[in-house]
């Protein structure tokens, strides 16, 4: 129907308990939502100073050293453990993976709610930590470093093991709810792509996760009794922290980027208004990925383990990269012979082709092994993985949220500002971040407050502040999108149902989602994907 | 254009060793195919883009989608790619990690937050690392704190460093000069400031460098022997001259004065006091200041360099 | 569908099959994210008993097999009860099973009381993890000759510990189903917080059964 739905999720109660104590999933993907959005700013305005500090070779001209240190260490912690891990299936897949499956909520709505309460939880324990002085460790909390150092790092530790606990009773949820509870017609191969990539994620965060949270236990022990597992002083290994470490943070990525790709894989077939290509591949792309990025930690590691095992991770490296290839690929020939429009959805997995393409290519670099010792721990490696997190998971979930953004709200933003900020952000990443390619490969090394004194000290400067300057792109077309989308809350174009004539369920039922998701039993007549025998009628002009 | 690049290119340094130029050479080739498959997918994205643009028209899209061929083929072809990358890769990577047999040895001595190189004829020469050209040089590393990292990016040369144990790498200069050594495993607070020098240096250059090495020419006045091993021993990087307090008190001003301990009494600042703090840090900590963060340099500095010190932190009033 | 199925009936779910079907799986799911969590530590286990095996070898001396032992024949039984309630409330008869959830209470309960005098033991001997290890020398005190032998008792206690942890949780989750057993909320057409319980308890008993071999028994 075209019409604003008047009775629906975001109204059907209104005190702040209705709130607090929702079951809703949608109400509890809405405050995930806003709870990443404020981290998401928080890291972002941390980078901002960092480039700020690095425009001038010699440091201290914003930051003294301590607190630099302690910035890039919370930029990244905040931006992985508070936004990003979070964010796509918290935030997106909560609010559309039940409605996506004709269902009425996730399997367990009260589990649903403790994972959002738990994460309020680690994520207050972090601020404690951040407001406490922080940590300087890096986000990886390398020992004996981070077992001797007096920063925060035990409230930082801690706060990462309870967020865990968020992420796995959402993996949990969502597995079930993916067996049990699909609408009657909706078979395995019958279902969204962004559905099965949210499935292979929560599998990678029911097995992964528990192994941070022990880690960090484990680091928490270390400081607090020297126990002696990862201070060689003490007996220990700070290698087994390494390993420990990898473990989960490794297959973090794919929890990080598969969801990223479920949402690209719906946008190019919506916007192309063209079947899918390649519908079992995409899928079992995605469970291959999951499990192979359990077998490849110590890539992570090439310059601190022994020979043969670096061999081991490289070779195993290289063929966990090949699924994402074959994403692409069949992302594009899904574009061959459609009907391709340009709406900011669509701008965004253009964006996101382009960008995780560059990600994943240097990614080759870093694992290969004699190119690795050169490039490991340099500036190439931050690009690398700007590129395949922000430049990957990032732009799809903002490509998530401007095409979910009229089912949340039932109103459409302004598409011409909206077009301003994807390409802005295009060029602004692209500007960011390949001068730190350069710098990395000419010998930049990362986590360096001050280069001074060094032989290339004049390039990389020149180089800093390019990439300086493109943050201030980035940011700039943020604060363009925030005012958009704001406005369009209560003052966008009505959308109705379907606003881009897609096919999967959630499109079926009115804008803003009725409280139990649909008015009326869904029916499925077709595949989520079926262009080729449905033409769904646009609610907009 | 890779295979022996003398200068600086865009995004490689100068090949100054014997690995550097395979390593570039396989930097390259992925480069290249980098470059390939970026342009396939811009182009793809951009030509059906435009192509197949909806010009508005209703009707139905085409049922095709899948195609087994297509799969095998964007699957099998980059599998060839990477499977050439990693043999190649592993090889140089394993002629990176054996250590030519004879290779002269010199230790490495890394700690927050400076690097110290001691020679097997017995002495020990802070931040430089002095080698002859053309000589494999085998690195016996170790630390005395957290995780360090060698790099030396002219050289291609990068081993982490653990504490407890030995780390082993090894490098052939092809050119004499001076080389960057960058710490790469974030250690603290001075993290990036933690740098050294390689002077690769002729045979016969090398061999007189050597003769003069462990002995620090006595007409040189003691306060600038004093000023240099304050920047070679790195004691800026925690000790500042201008009253800045960082991770150690500044030294300005304090000859003379006497300075309040944690524990022990207050002691008077004269030359017993700092030869004691340079030898035994630990013994006497300032208050005010963490223990446990000045390393010895017992059998790192020599003595008529103490004596430099003493006489330089005189002269800072 | 008979009201007793239908009373715990959660209305997102299509049916009560459906529901007993997710909760299943559901605490499957949760049961595979502890095993990874224990491995973690069984892992950090298997590496330090590797470099420094005959450190390993001494101080599992230390360690009392009685008690432990009986700690696990309790354990078993605890779960054999437990098991019991199960098939009590499928057979309707709600006393066997409450009694039997007592009993599964009480045998977790001798658990943690036999666990409470081993670690009393060790702070007597001063076998403490880490920093806090200080060994005395007593009659009743085994010494421990090798390397870092805190690192044993590091990991002694980080592993019973946490397993520790788990017995409580099971217990206060046990309360829970006394107190609505008793309430009569349980029959045969619905008892599924019995069984998931029930799950969750094998786990920490077959936890245990791996806990009990690798720390006190190999020599």
């Amino acid at each position: 129907m075209r019409e604003y739905l008047e009775k629906n999720y975001l109204n059907e109660e209104t005190t702040i308990k209705s709130w607090l104590l929702t079951l809703d999933h949608k109400r509890i993907g809405l405050m995930y939502l806003f709870a990443i959005m404020f981290f998401f700013a928080i890291g972002g305005f941390l980078a901002l100073f960092i480039r700020l500090e690095l425009l001038t070779p010699i440091g201290g001209d914003i930051l003294d050293k301590d607190t630099y240190n302690v910035f890039y260490t919370l930029h990244g912690a905040i931006m992985i453990f508070m936004f990003i891990i979070p964010s796509v299936p918290a935030a997106m897949g909560n609010l559309i993976l039940p409605v996506m499956l004709g269902t009425k909520d996730v399997a367990f709505p009260r589990l649903n709610l403790a994972s959002w309460y738990v994460y309020v939880v680690g994520s207050s324990i972090g601020i404690f930590s951040i407001v406490s002085g922080g940590v300087d460790t890096g986000w990886t909390f390398y020992t004996p470093y981070s077992s001797s150092t007096d920063t925060a790092v035990i409230s930082m530790t801690f706060a990462v093991l309870v967020l865990g606990f968020s992420s796995i009773f959402t993996g949990i949820n969502f597995i079930v709810t993916v067996h049990k509870m699909r609408a009657p017609g909706i078979t395995w191969f019958k279902m969204p792509l962004f559905i099965w990539s949210l499935y292979a994620t929560a599998l990678i965060q029911i097995l992964a996760t528990p192994v941070i949270a022990v880690t960090m236990l484990l680091l928490i022990m270390e400081r607090t009794f020297q126990v002696g597992i990862f201070d060689p002083a003490m007996g220990g290994d700070p290698v087994l922290f390494q390993h420990f470490f990898w473990f989960y943070s490794h297959p973090a990525v794919y929890i990080m980027i598969l969801p990223g790709m479920g949402i690209i894989s719906e946008i190019i077939s919506v916007f192309s208004k063209k079947k899918i290509f390649g519908y079992k591949f995409i899928a079992g792309s995605s469970m291959a990925i999951a499990l192979f990025g359990f077998l490849v930690w110590g890539h992570h590691m090439f310059t601190a383990e022994s020979e043969f095992a670096a061999l081991v991770f490289s070779i195993i490296t290289y063929l966990t990269a090949l699924p994402s290839g074959v994403k692409i690929f069949n992302w594009l020939a899904t574009l061959y012979k459609g009907k391709i429009s340009f709406e900011a959805p669509m701008l965004y997995a253009i964006n996101f082709l382009l960008l995780f393409a560059i990600g994943g290519l240097t990614g080759i670099f870093l694992g290969t092994l004699s190119v690795d010792v050169m490039l490991h721990d340099t500036y190439f490696v931050v690009a690398h993985f700007h590129y395949v997190m922000m430049g990957g998971t990032v732009i799809a979930f903002l490509g998530g949220l401007h095409y979910w953004w009229p089912k949340i709200w039932g109103r459409m933003y302004s598409e011409k500002w909206a077009r301003v900020s994807a390409i802005l952000i295009f060029f602004g990443f692209n500007l960011t971040f390949i001068p730190q390619f350069i710098m990395g490969s000419l010998g930049m090394p990362r986590r360096y407050w001050q280069y001074d004194g060094m032989l290339n000290t004049e390039l990389f400067h020149f180089y800093h502040t390019l990439s300086t300057v493109g943050s201030w792109m980035i940011a700039l077309s943020f604060i363009i999108m925030l005012i958009y989308l704001v406005h369009s809350i209560k003052n966008g174009k009505v959308a109705g149902s379907n606003p881009w004539g897609a096919l999967t369920l959630e499109w079926q039922t009115p804008s803003p989602t009725p409280a139990h998701n649909f008015l009326e039993e869904p029916k499925i007549t077709h595949g989520p994907y079926a262009y080729d025998e449905v033409e769904a009628e646009r609610t907009i002009d | 254009m890779f295979l022996n690049a003398t200068e600086q290119t865009a995004w490689l340094p100068q090949q100054a060793s014997t690995i550097a130029s395979e390593v570039d050479a396989l930097f390259y080739f992925i480069y290249y195919w980098t470059l390939f498959f970026l342009g396939l997918v811009t182009f793809c994205t951009f030509y059906f883009g435009w192509k197949y643009k909806n010009n508005g028209k209703k009707g139905l899209t085409s049922s095709v989608d899948h195609s087994t061929l297509l799969e095998v083929t964007w699957t099998a072809i980059p599998f060839v790619l990477v499977m050439i990358v990693f043999f190649w890769g592993a090889g140089s990577y394993i002629k990176m990690n054996v250590i030519p047999y004879g290779a002269m040895e010199v230790n490495v001595t890394a700690q927050k937050w400076s690097w110290n190189f001691k020679y097997k004829e017995g002495f020990s020469n802070p931040r430089e690392l002095v080698v002859p050209v053309n000589t494999p040089i085998k690195l016996v590393m170790e630390s005395q704190d957290v995780l360090h990292s060698f790099y030396v990016p002219e050289f291609r040369v990068k081993m982490d460093i653990i504490p407890n144990r030995y780390m082993m790498t090894w490098f052939e200069a092809t050119k004499t000069g001076e080389f960057d050594i960058m710490c790469t495993e974030y250690c603290g607070s001075s993290h990036s400031e933690m740098l050294g020098k390689v002077i690769v240096k002729s045979q016969s250059d090398y061999n007189e460098w050597l003769e003069k090495a462990n002995v620090i020419d006595e007409s040189i006045p003691l306060v600038e022997v004093g000023r240099t091993a304050y920047k070679r021993y790195a004691c800026n990087t925690c000790h500042s001259i201008d009253g800045t307090s960082g991770t150690g008190p500044s030294l300005k001003g304090i000859w003379g004065t006497m300075a309040e301990h944690e524990s022990t009494a207050a002691l008077l600042v004269d030359e017993n006091y700092i030869r004691e703090s340079i030898l035994n840090p630990q013994k006497d900590i300032v208050k005010g200041y963490p223990y446990g963060n000045m390393p010895t340099f017992k059998g790192l500095i020599r003595g008529r360099e103490i004596e430099g010190l003493i006489e330089y932190i005189k002269e800072i009033k | 569908m008979s009201t007793e199925k239908t009373k715990y009936f959660q209305h997102h779910f299509v049916d009560p099959d459906q529901q007993y079907e997710s909760s299943k799986l559901g605490m499957w799911a949760f049961l595979v994210t502890e095993v990874l969590t224990f491995a973690g530590f069984f892992c950090a286990y298997a590496i330090f008993r590797a470099w420094n095996p005959d450190m390993f070898i001494n101080a599992h001396k230390a360690l009392d097999v009685v008690m432990g032992g009986t700690n696990t024949v309790v354990l078993i039984t605890s779960s054999l009860t437990m098991a019991l309630a199960i098939r009590y409330i499928q057979i309707n008869n709600s006393r066997a099973a409450l009694i039997n959830l007592v009993l599964t209470l009480i045998f977790a309960g001798t658990f943690l009381v036999i666990k409470y005098f081993e670690y009393e033991h060790k702070f007597h001997c001063g076998h403490l993890p880490g920093a806090l290890y200080n060994p005395h020398i007593a009659p009743d005190c085994v010494a421990i000759e090798g390397n870092n032998p805190h690192v044993f008792f590091s990991i002694y206690f980080m592993m019973t510990g946490l397993h520790g942890i788990h017995v409580i949780a099971g217990m206060a989750l046990i309360v829970w189903l006394i107190i609505r057993t008793i309430k009569g909320h349980f029959t045969p057409a619905y008892y599924t917080p019995v069984e998931m319980v029930g799950l969750f308890w094998h786990l920490v008993d077959l936890i245990w059964i791996f806990l009990f071999p690798l720390l006190y028994l190999i020599g």
